[in-house]
């Protein structure tokens, strides 16, 4: 089982590696869009500290909603989406070592990034540390999540404006836990519950959102 | 002439079509009834209120549209699931055309929550909890009509649909709590709806009658809509054929 779930990982890490600016454009989206806050809401330290966390969380949201709808799209248009969904092993299995893949390519970076971004709006030392958590725990929500939106518009002309509809409400739990965990930081309460909160998330969507996704391809190539 | 009369036998599209275009006029002659006596009962005789004034009177309107918005997204995701689960194509064409109705009864929630909280809180919205847990609904109502509407094939179309209202109904209470949390968290609750003011009896006859008027608009304009989609969808059978006089 677990050996399926490592091998599709392996083969969409390698692909990902092949195409190393394909992979590496959320990243970028990501620094890009972040980098326009303080140039649109302008550059008064107090205020970007306050806003800081909100547009990290927000601008990963919107990265990993831009990058979701590559993970089954080449894959459906060579064909061997179909012959996954085939295969004797489980699904449910291939599924998770693809978003496992989308997660490591798109996901950790961000988590990298992160930091960076928080020292451009001022952030202070607990907080970006604090904010570097909940991304790392949060951003395979997002990866989850978005592989379901992704398998159910799978092969739709307008698939990537819908699964920005379709996903980004769902996201508001996480949303609100990651930057409430930050925003605790920094009125210097504990940030325990909300990482509790963004953990039970986290686990739910783990267990729910695969087999939901499976369901999904199976649905869009039936 | 002898059938016997089974939960599904209604399940035929072309047995639903005949009846639900009889029952038709007569939900919306119980809709117009209904909507008069509450309207009456809401604008003549119920007294005006002592802190609000006779803006209260929207809630007429409002509380029941805000229940329907609930009731009806539980509603097409119990067919679409149905449809999905079972393939009955007719469950899955009720939850699709419930959705538009329950867009509408979410957005006209929120639009007179606008229009009520104007003069009592001195704002057209506020970010408290259960107003964004109406627009989040809003949203995910939006997103079952886009994809429904955006898959050509009408089979694929229903179980995608069901599946993402499934997804959203096991998030929805998830999302209710996250945002009271969040709500509370930052700024405390600055309106509570759970300690308005004792009704006075009028008031509360008025909103049941305006509710029950609800129901009945909705199972009218659902029925209306459900036919259409049944002779779309059905256009190539014989009993649609022979309906419509083509060849």
């Amino acid at each position: 089982m677990s050996s399926v779930l490592l091998a599709t990982t392996q083969r969409d890490l390698l692909l990902a590696g092949r195409r190393r600016i394909e992979a590496l454009l959320p990243l970028g989206f990501f620094i890009v869009a972040a980098s326009l806050f303080p140039i649109g809401v302008g550059p008064e330290p107090q205020t970007l500290r306050q806003i800081g966390p909100g547009v990290v969380w927000v601008c990963a949201l919107l990265a990993a909603m831009l990058s979701v709808t590559q993970m089954f799209a080449s894959d459906h248009q060579d064909g061997s989406l179909e012959q996954m969904l085939l295969a004797p092993q489980p699904l449910v299995m291939l599924v998770t070592g693809k978003v496992l893949a989308h997660w490591l390519t798109t996901g950790l970076p961000l988590v990298i990034a992160a930091p960076l971004i928080g020292l451009l709006f001022d952030m202070n030392g607990a907080a970006i540390v604090a904010l570097t958590a909940t991304l790392l725990v949060g951003t395979p929500v997002l990866s989850l999540l978005g592989a379901v939106g992704a398998a159910l518009t799978l092969g739709l002309r307008s698939g990537a404006a819908l699964v920005f509809l379709l996903v980004l409400p769902l996201t508001v739990p996480t949303l609100i836990f990651g930057t409430g965990a930050v925003g605790a930081v920094e009125s210097g309460l504990s940030p325990a519950a909300h990482f509790s909160l963004l953990g039970a998330v986290l686990i739910l969507t783990a267990l729910g959102a695969p087999p939901a996704t499976a369901a999904a391809l199976r649905i869009s190539l039936d | 002439m002898t059938q016997r009369l089974r939960w599904s036998t209604f399940s035929a599209p072309s047995r639903f079509y005949s009846m639900a275009g009889r029952l038709v006029p007569w939900c919306w002659a119980v809709t117009v009834l209904f909507a008069i006596a509450g309207l009456y009962m809401g604008f003549g005789i119920a007294p005006t209120d002592f802190q609000q004034g006779d803006a209260y009177r929207i809630i007429f309107i409002h509380v029941p549209a805000a229940w329907m918005s609930m009731v009806i997204y539980l509603v097409m995701a119990f067919f679409a699931a149905v449809g999905w689960a079972m393939n009955a194509r007719m469950a899955s064409m009720y939850a699709r055309a419930l959705a538009p109705t329950g867009a509408m009864f979410t957005f006209l929630a929120l639009w007179t929550g606008a229009l009520w909280g104007k003069p009592t809180w001195g704002t057209w919205w506020v970010w408290d909890a259960r107003l964004t847990s109406e627009f989040i609904l809003l949203l995910l109502y939006f997103g079952y009509i886009a994809l429904t509407e955006a898959i050509d094939d009408a089979r694929r179309a229903a179980n995608a649909g069901a599946l993402l209202a499934i997804v959203g109904a096991v998030n929805v209470p998830i999302i209710y709590f996250s945002v009271k949390w969040w709500n509370t968290l930052h700024q405390g609750a600055t309106v509570s709806m759970t300690a308005a003011p004792k009704m006075a009896s009028t008031m509360l006859t008025a909103m049941l009658l305006m509710t029950v008027a609800c129901w009945a608009y909705s199972f009218a304009v659902v029925f209306t809509r459900a036919r259409a989609i049944v002779l779309e969808q059905e256009s190539d059978t014989d009993w649609v054929r022979s309906l419509t006089g083509a060849r």
